[in-house]
């Protein structure tokens, strides 16, 4: 009963290629401005044409309820981190979906997230 | 199945949530990092997956070796909002040293970690130190509890895992909430005075 469902099981993978398609081609790496916590939702005012990508129309579909993070994105599509950041990139770019810049993380502002998490902690669990 | 992607309310953030934070939790395989997230999420942990080549050396161009074996890495992750305007994400994070891509992308921007270990098999968490130390991370030590163990002092532990005076160990047991909590908050006070 220790051996709870441990998740760094690694294929050997074929399934680049899929990913691959969907965003058509583009460089998987990752060192765009998103990172795994970037919070994403469906833009205010967007474009009357849906993206004929249907892979864009799931992400949009999902993101319609609410702010998201990229990771939970990634999670509830069942699709790679790297390939979501690209899909949201661009569906950004089109006025699809808006992203909340994450805080950046000097250390005056750790200060202060430290402190919410405490308290937020204690307040719930204490 | 249907395809529909439309989620209940409950899995959303709150509108008002500014600021998303990240704590990993790391350990060697099967230690439990899959059950604490579970335990302390409020939402059902999620799994994502990164795709990288093989030998994790750098950042290679996938195009240009069309035969080149690649690596699904999985994470599981979880939630919790704690306040108005601050989410915290639990990431658990395999220990293995091949997986560097994924440990720079986890990396960043976490304000810490918490180590789980086991009693029993304290020497396969060296691994994992290993690999958080050379990323700076701050961590705190978490011996979980396993059904039928005997309980090893913390300072036994301490000193097989030898650590530093200041790195804070704590008992846990990663199906109780409570107890899993008590851990991060003793890793999240360490990390306020590591500030001071």
């Amino acid at each position: 009963m220790t051996t709870d469902d441990e998740p760094e099981l690694v294929h050997e993978a074929a399934e680049l290629v899929r990913p691959y398609v969907i965003t058509n081609g583009r460089d998987l790496v990752d060192d765009s401005a998103f990172s795994l916590l970037t919070l994403v939702t469906v833009a205010q005012d967007p474009p009357r044409t849906k993206p004929l990508d249907p892979e864009k129309l799931r992400l949009l579909e999902l993101c319609a309820g609410g702010f998201l993070s990229i990771a939970e994105i990634a999670g509830h599509a069942g699709l790679p981190v790297g390939v979501v950041k690209i899909l949201v990139f661009d569906l950004t770019e089109e006025g699809h979906l808006y992203v909340r810049a994450p805080i950046p993380s000097a250390q005056l502002v750790d200060r202060q997230i430290l402190e919410e998490v405490l308290n937020g902690l204690q307040a719930r669990f204490g | 199945m249907g395809s529909r992607l439309a989620l209940d309310d409950g899995v959303y953030l709150r509108n008002s949530v500014q600021t998303a934070a990240k704590i990993l939790i790391v350990g060697h395989f099967a230690v439990g990092k899959t059950t604490f997230i579970g335990t302390m999420s409020e939402i059902p942990p999620l799994r994502t997956e990164e795709v990288m080549t093989q030998a994790s050396a750098g950042i290679d161009d996938l195009r240009a070796v069309p035969g080149k074996t690649t690596t699904t890495v999985a994470m599981d992750f979880g939630r919790l909002t704690l306040s108005e305007r601050l989410v915290l994400y639990l990431f658990g994070t395999p220990g293995q040293q091949r997986f560097v891509q994924v440990w720079e992308d986890m990396t960043r921007g976490a304000l810490g970690a918490l180590i789980l270990v086991d009693p029993q098999r304290l020497e396969e968490s060296f691994p994992v130190m290993d690999l958080v130390e050379h990323y700076g991370i701050p961590y705190a030590i978490a011996v979980n509890r396993f059904d039928g163990t005997p309980e090893h002092s913390l300072d036994e532990i301490r000193e097989a895992l030898d650590l530093l005076p200041e790195t804070p160990v704590v008992h846990c047991d990663a199906r109780d909430q409570k107890s899993s909590a008590d851990s991060l908050i003793t890793l999240v006070r360490y990390l306020q005075s590591r500030l001071n």
